[in-house]
């Protein structure tokens, strides 16, 4: 399926009509539905969480801009609805928590693994071994406070285990900040990358600060506190990658495109038919989003989106488990850190960074707390303890 | 019967994964855990939060001191009466959802009647109707006792907190009637034991007269958890095909 970002119609941005039965489907099953269909809804949002940001951002810098973003936004506000509701009830805070994580870990390996940009691909393995060490911490605070395997959710397809420790990943603000790509030279993948980065990031953190205080157990209040607050370094990583200097049109019309991309890379690998018809919908309304945007741009800015915008899109997102990459990636990197924008090993790490993570761990860890000792195992760590019992 | 349950693609164990499986083992083999210790490190957090801890909340006072002159106070004497109001207070909250689980499981089963054949709306509309009753028993019995029955006390907001699973259970429509009349059984056995005990209760604190009216409600709760123990039975069975 070849889409033309420039020429692409897709739907009428006044034929994109939602009903509040349409918003509420179906959600999908915990238990029956592939780990990568929960993977792609919860990215989604994601996307369309950001685009709503990203919107009330601008109107708020852009007043001939506000009239044109809010109409957009609506449908992006509905869109983004339908997306989340996807994910059932059965489906706990903490559940979903592991979903998202595996969300990080995989998605990140992908991009990494596409990105042409050495140094942007750098940034992202850089956060991909922080997230992955997220999914061994929660996956043990599952274990350790319901009893549940997060393997139920991740469905084998992610290893379970720590990465770069939760404890060191504590830094200096100025150790989050990386180099912007150029955006004059940059290419166009580079770019929807970081859009993607971004918005999966940044909605994680809003996540857990929603439901850190949703948690009765101090552990898990801690744990949350604790990697929301890695998350939030993270979104200031990934937002610093981004080359400032793009007006905020060019961004508009980036975010646009890098919707269009997502929603096609869902389509071009989704199983599920219900979802993979929302996902089809979608891409449609999407590339109507972007050709509003386009006229927007020729309107009111009298410029030319081919300055902007490639006309194809890259190759999708690749939805599958990158086992072995993230565990090299692990075997080679681990012990990385930041000075300021460049990644040294952890002996040249900044004093500031050690400082602040002293002060911060200086009342114990929940991180390693909550995985005292823990390792994965099919069913949990009662299970193991039980095989050992029987063994002795 | 048919049952609504059915074989499929349930992805959520090892078996559909195996590959996966022992490929994560290997990654735990690698990469095994970075700090030693066990569950307990975990007390070891937990323990400064719960020497420290406030309590949720308090019991009322009395709002005017009229309520302190009524006769069912004053029989109260040298005992703690709050421990009687918190239970009462309990029970109301306890009840009050409960009818509202009736409701939704009303709601449900008047969509699909053909999951649960011997069940009718008239037994279901009978158990609803004589919870919404034991609510007014207990707003009465606060109302003498001259308490506040608007109020959340510690019991009701703990009983409010433990019921939430109940009606996720009950209030999603792809589960069945079988799995809902799983969560009201849940909530018909604590309400049993629950009566009982704010019985008990009555009565050591001298409320004689109201732990009569009390007792028809745990009589009626009764029936409803033997009803409910019946109908689980056969639905099970049915499901099974072994009835």
């Amino acid at each position: 399926m070849a889409i033309n970002l420039l020429h692409d119609k897709g739907t009428p941005l006044h034929r994109q009509d939602f009903t509040w039965r349409d918003l509420v489907q179906k959600p999908i099953s915990k238990l029956n539905v592939d780990a990568f269909t929960r993977v792609r809804i919860i990215l989604m949002n994601g996307i369309e969480s950001e685009s709503l940001r990203f919107s009330h951002a601008c109107a708020r810098m852009n007043k001939e801009l506000q009239g044109y973003l809010a109409r957009v936004r609506r449908k992006e506000q509905h869109q983004q609805t339908l997306v989340n509701w996807l994910l059932p009830a059965d489906q706990s805070p903490l559940e979903t928590t592991i979903g998202y994580e595996q969300v990080a870990i995989e998605v990140t390996a992908a991009l990494a693994q596409a990105e042409p940009d050495p140094y942007i691909a750098q940034v992202l393995r850089y956060g991909l071994l922080e997230d992955f060490d997220h999914l061994y911490r929660y996956a043990a605070l599952l274990d350790r406070l319901q009893g549940i395997d997060a393997n139920t959710i991740t469905q084998g397809y992610t290893d379970i285990v720590p990465g770069r420790p939760t404890l060191d990943e504590h830094r200096d603000p100025l150790d989050d900040l990386r180099e912007p790509y150029d955006k004059r030279k940059a290419a166009p993948l580079t770019k929807l990358h970081a859009y993607t980065i971004l918005s999966g990031e940044h909605q994680t953190h809003d996540y857990y600060m929603h439901y850190g205080p949703w948690f009765a157990d101090p552990a898990a209040r801690q744990l949350y506190a604790e990697i929301a607050s890695i998350e939030e370094q993270h979104v200031t990583q990934y937002e610093s990658i981004i080359d400032p200097t793009e007006s905020w049109m060019e961004k508009w019309l980036l975010h646009e495109a890098n919707e269009v991309y997502n929603y096609y890379s869902c389509l071009e690998q989704e199983d599920h038919p219900h979802v993979k018809a929302i996902w089809e919908r979608f891409l449609d309304y999407e590339l109507g989003h972007l050709q509003f945007a386009i006229d927007v741009c020729q309107q009111v800015e009298r410029r030319d989106p081919a300055e902007f915008l490639p006309e194809t899109l890259p190759a999708p997102i690749a939805y599958k488990s990158h086992r072995e990459y993230v565990r090299q990636v692990l075997r080679d990197e681990v012990d990385l850190r930041a000075d300021g924008t460049r990644f040294v090993n952890k002996q040249q790490e900044p004093e500031r960074s050690r400082k602040y993570r002293r002060q911060m761990n200086a009342d114990g860890s929940p991180s390693e707390a909550v995985a005292a000792g823990w390792r994965w195992s099919p069913g949990g760590e009662l299970v193991a303890d039980r095989g050992l019992k029987q063994a002795a | 019967m048919k049952s609504p349950q059915s074989m499929g693609m349930n992805r959520s164990g090892i078996d559909l994964s195996t590959q996966g499986a022992e490929e994560m083992m290997k990654a735990v083999d690698e990469f095994p855990p970075a700090s030693g210790g066990n569950a307990m490190t975990l007390s070891q957090l937990r323990a400064p939060y719960l020497a420290e801890a406030d309590p949720v909340g308090s019991i009322p006072l009395p709002g005017t001191l009229k309520g302190v002159a009524k006769s069912g106070m004053q029989k109260l004497m040298g005992h703690h009466a709050e421990v009687l109001i918190d239970q009462l207070a309990g029970r109301l909250a306890f009840e009050r959802t409960g009818t509202r689980l009736y409701d939704a499981l009303i709601g449900k089963f008047m969509t699909r009647k053909d999951e649960a054949t011997m069940l009718s709306v008239d037994q279901l509309q009978q158990i609803r109707a004589e919870e919404a009753a034991h609510l007014g028993l207990c707003w009465d019995a606060l109302r003498q006792l001259g308490a506040d029955p608007t109020a959340v006390t510690p019991l009701a907001d703990t009983n409010a907190v433990a019921s939430i699973g109940l009606m996720q259970v009950i209030a999603d429509p792809r589960m069945t009637i079988a799995q809902s009349l799983h969560a009201i059984h849940v909530a018909e056995l604590t309400d049993n034991d629950g009566w009982r005990l704010l019985i008990k209760l009555a009565r050591e604190m001298g409320q004689d007269e109201m732990a009569g009216r009390l007792q028809t409600a745990l009589e009626e709760e009764e029936r409803h958890l033997a009803s409910l123990r019946t109908w689980m039975e056969q639905i099970s069975l049915n499901e099974a095909g072994a009835q």
